[in-house]
């Protein structure tokens, strides 16, 4: 908060006014509280996305590229059914779509470490160019409307109803969010799949030895972790555009290591952070009048910096005991 | 198609192919500097990216190419000692540590072009590598480049200093207990492995003149592949770096010639090559063995 004073003060203007207009601005206001939920879910699923993989050991940098893959094909198929299909059919569909299309993007790093050993890093960040680029291809050459980087509009049964919130774009992907919070924290809680994900996150040697797949669960967390960050297409193109713009969104499933860290990777404590950075988030766009936006993105990740600086040394000084 | 195959033996693409190579192979130089003593450096992507912005304006206000690399090596420094402040010093986790930096190494730059240039989408032409005549071999900045390649390599692996940087990756306990201080070495290594990545960076905006938002495009990353594929070893991931550059020329000619193939997939082309080649080189690689682990 002291260097983002420092900064604003850079761009000649008012710390206080700034922090004042981005509090009054968002939870001051039915319609600022339904923006600040509308940015929070898409980062309640990339938040997820991290954490699933994170406990398994393994990090997902990839969440970006695998949101997009899911937005792209929950609009593609949203786009594509036939428009007199019911809502209960559409609806999952275009889910599913999502889930699978960012499954895929994320099971390709998890079989390249299962198989090679290539570190899931690398392969994440790389896939996020590579997606980048094969969406915009196959919009330009296929889907999008002439002249834009946008697709056809979805029919409107595959559409998530608003909540209102005085015409904000809160919207039902939020309960889809929650519900899948509540799924991941079934998993890795109550089932066998999720703790031997959590063994083979702390010990693989010894989650080989105790006859868990270690490659098993390395790809499958992989798939899970890019299924949930597919999701995010549940927010952008079922809840409020109505179709995939490409680029639009970008930097949610950077932020999703954020929100996870911020989170403790458990479930509660991502919905909580995601709040917390869906503030930040349309605060930064509330005063964007006054410092630019991109100064809000070094604030998030100055937080990121000074929370894992802050919370190694916690540990240390525990460590060490009473003096 | 064959057109484009057939300017790979001419002499112009075998220079651009080292001026593209420089950038990578500065980071990956910087990359396996840190590595080896054993603080993983994700956060190379956000040193050159750093160190292309202070060139470039350096450049513009000092007037000269020579400013620029210093002040891109300084860029390149600033970041890596705030890095290695929060690995070293505080002990946090070095891959977060590592994304979040070069988040906001993205998000500085943007900000900073912003005011500083408000009504431009990049930073004031600068004096750029133009300035010296034609080709790689005219500019001295590529021989300060050649230069730092053979003297980090010859550090890691011949002089007194190299041993204790490779002695605080694979062991820390030992080389403590010898008198080493590890968090001392492991320091110089990380702001070594900045300045470079810095210079890496400079050579990027002064190639182009000028400074654009995001202009090192996952550099950054695939400088970190070429450390793994040439398993650690810094001659070793030069030799990676030239072929990422190669890929990058050759697309760059796919894209003039327009040979058929979308440029929307021929851009792919250098990330689908790392992503292949770190499936099949790694092999038996080991890394430092203390790689990622914060010391006392």
């Amino acid at each position: 908060m002291a260097l983002g004073s420092v900064l604003i003060i850079a761009a000649q203007q008012s710390p206080a006014r700034v922090y004042w207009t981005m509090i009054s601005r968002t939870w001051g206001s039915a319609y600022g509280l339904g923006e600040v939920l509308h940015r929070a879910t898409p980062l309640i699923f990339t938040g997820l996305s991290v954490a699933i993989a994170f406990r398994a050991g393994l990090f997902n940098i990839g969440a970006e590229g695998q949101m997009v893959a899911g937005s792209m094909a929950a609009a593609l198929v949203g786009g594509s059914l036939p428009g007199a299909t019911p809502m209960v059919v559409a609806l999952p569909c275009c889910l599913v779509a999502a889930m699978a299309a960012g499954g895929v993007a994320g099971a390709v790093p998890g079989v390249l470490k299962a198989r090679f050993g290539a570190h899931e890093v690398i392969n994440t960040i790389m896939l996020n160019f590579i997606i980048a680029s094969l969406v915009l291809w196959l919009g330009n050459r296929f889907f999008f409307a002439s002249e834009t980087t946008h697709t056809a509009p979805i029919i409107a049964a595959a559409q998530l109803p608003r909540f209102g919130l005085s015409g904000s774009n809160a919207n039902a992907s939020l309960v889809v969010a929650l519900l899948a919070a509540g799924a991941v924290w079934y998993l890795f809680a109550r089932t066998r799949t999720g703790y031997e994900w959590r063994v083979v996150g702390h010990n693989p040697a010894a989650a080989e030895a105790g006859g868990i797949s270690v490659a098993g669960a390395i790809i499958g967390s992989m798939a899970v972790s890019g299924a949930v960050a597919g999701l995010v297409g549940a927010n952008n193109v079922l809840g409020y555009k109505h179709y995939f713009e490409n680029g639009y969104g970008a930097g949610v499933g950077f932020m999703g290591t954020a929100v996870a860290l911020v989170g403790r990777n458990h479930p509660a404590g991502i919905v909580a952070a995601a709040l917390l950075f869906g503030t930040l988030s349309h605060g930064g766009l509330e005063v964007s009048r006054y410092v630019a936006k991109e100064l809000v993105d070094v604030l998030q990740a100055v937080i990121i910096l000074a929370l894992i600086a802050s919370s190694a040394e916690v540990r240390r000084l525990q460590q060490r005991g009473p003096a | 198609m064959i057109d484009v195959l057939a300017k790979i033996f001419t002499y112009p693409f075998w220079v651009a192919l080292l001026a593209a190579t420089v950038p990578y192979a500065m980071a990956a130089l910087g990359g396996s500097t840190s590595e080896r003593s054993g603080v993983i450096n994700i956060a190379l992507e956000g040193k050159l990216v750093t160190g292309a912005f202070c060139a470039s304006v350096g450049a513009f206000y000092g007037g000269s190419v020579y400013v620029g690399v210093l002040a891109g090596i300084a860029g390149g420094a600033a970041v890596a000692a705030l890095y290695a402040l929060i690995v070293i010093r505080f002990r946090a986790d070095q891959i977060v540590a590592g994304v979040a930096i070069n988040m906001m190494a993205y998000g500085l730059t943007r900000f900073l072009l912003k005011i500083s240039f408000p009504d431009l989408k990049s930073t004031q032409n600068s004096p750029d590598h133009a300035s010296f005549g034609h080709g790689v071999f005219a500019n001295p900045v590529f021989w300060l480049a050649v230069v730092c390649v053979v003297g980090v390599t010859i550090m890691i692996t011949r002089t007194p200093f190299g041993l204790r940087v490779r002695a605080v990756g694979d062991h820390p306990e030992a080389a403590d207990t010898l008198g080493v201080s590890v968090n001392r070495i492991r320091w110089m290594a990380v702001l070594l492995a900045g300045m470079l990545a810095g210079l890496g960076g400079a050579w990027l905006s002064l190639d182009l003149g000028k400074f654009v938002a995001e202009m090192s495009g996952g550099r950054g990353y695939i400088a970190l592949a070429a450390v793994i594929m040439g398993r650690w070893r810094p001659l070793a991931a030069v030799a990676a770096c030239l072929m990422f550059g190669f890929a990058e020329t050759l697309m760059v000619e796919m894209k003039n010639a327009d040979v058929g193939v979308p440029n929307e997939l021929v851009e792919m082309f250098p990330y689908l090559l790392t992503m292949v080649t770190l499936a099949g080189f790694l092999g038996a690689a080991r890394a430092p063995r203390a790689l990622g682990k914060p010391y006392r």
